[in-house]
């Protein structure tokens, strides 16, 4: 089991909420811990793997649940 | 004699060489500076209303997101959206393309296309108030930001909001009207050079 330092639900959020509320999150955890996301905007696939692309975070899983979609970032 | 020749030769050789290393040196290095810059974006924001309220500031809080150094110049009813209370309405008129949809009621209610032509809609009194409460609440449903909130995560991530001094002049609104986070009351002269650097530059 991965390590998770914070969650983040932005369920019901839309774009760009998720990917705003991300940054904020990731800004408070220290490098190389886990920030778990879970988003119910059908763009923030695409978008969060694009947002850890552009700023050298680590998109560790990207998975669908019941809840929603589930994101994984770690840290850079 | 010849020293003068040989010379010659030499530096014409000597720039064959420098030619030639340049070529093999300078894409990995202009990539390399291109990567360690921060990317920038202005927006030069020219509309007050509520719908055109949205585009600016959603781009400017998504670049800040990514790092990105934005910088935002407010002009003409651009300036209302500074304000401290943002009154924004969405008006009707001259939005042809503006779909009507109930953001309430049954399903096939709300997915219901109103044929109502706009120009009809723009004269009805008080139509603008209904649209304005119409776009809010099919906003708030699907979990959008307000103006106010998407405004404050720019601030937030230090976005520099820059208001047009002649428009705060022509309009004759007074500096206290405005967030005291404004960065700046200038010419578009002095906003020339931000948006001359920026990778992007957007006129809204």
């Amino acid at each position: 089991m991965t390590n998770v330092a914070e969650k983040l639900d932005a369920r019901g959020m839309n774009c760009p909420l998720p990917i705003l509320k991300t940054r904020k999150a990731i800004n408070q955890i220290k490098r190389g811990e886990i920030l778990e996301v879970t988003a119910t905007d059908p763009g923030s696939v695409k978008d969060m793997a694009s947002f850890c692309n552009q700023t050298g975070n680590r998109l560790v899983a990207s998975n669908e649940s019941g809840d929603g979609f589930v994101f994984l970032i770690e840290k850079a | 004699m010849s020293t003068a020749t040989d010379n010659i030769k030499d530096t014409g050789q000597l720039d064959a060489w420098l030619d030639k290393r340049l070529d093999e040196l300078l894409p990995s290095k202009l990539e390399e500076i291109h990567a360690q810059k921060t990317p920038s974006m202005s927006i030069i924001a020219t509309k007050g209303t509520l719908d055109w309220a949205y585009p600016p500031f959603i781009l400017a809080s998504t670049a800040a997101a990514l790092g990105w150094q934005v910088d935002m110049f407010f002009t003409f009813y651009g300036l209302l959206l500074l304000k401290k209370d943002i009154n924004a309405e969405v008006s009707p008129l001259g939005n042809p393309a503006m779909p009507m949809k109930m953001p309430f009621g049954p399903t096939w209610f709300r997915d219901y296309e109103w044929p109502m032509p706009n120009l009809l809609m723009a004269g009805v009194p008080g139509f603008e108030k209904l649209a304005t409460g119409l776009m809010k609440k099919t906003f708030k449903n699907k979990g959008v930001a307000s103006i106010d909130e998407l405004r404050s995560l720019c601030l937030e991530a230090d976005v520099n909001m820059i208001a047009c001094q002649m428009t705060v002049d022509v309009f004759g609104f007074e500096t206290s009207e405005f967030i005291p986070e404004v960065t700046d009351y200038v010419g578009a002269t002095s906003f020339m050079p931000v948006a001359r650097q920026s990778d992007v530059c957007l006129f809204i």
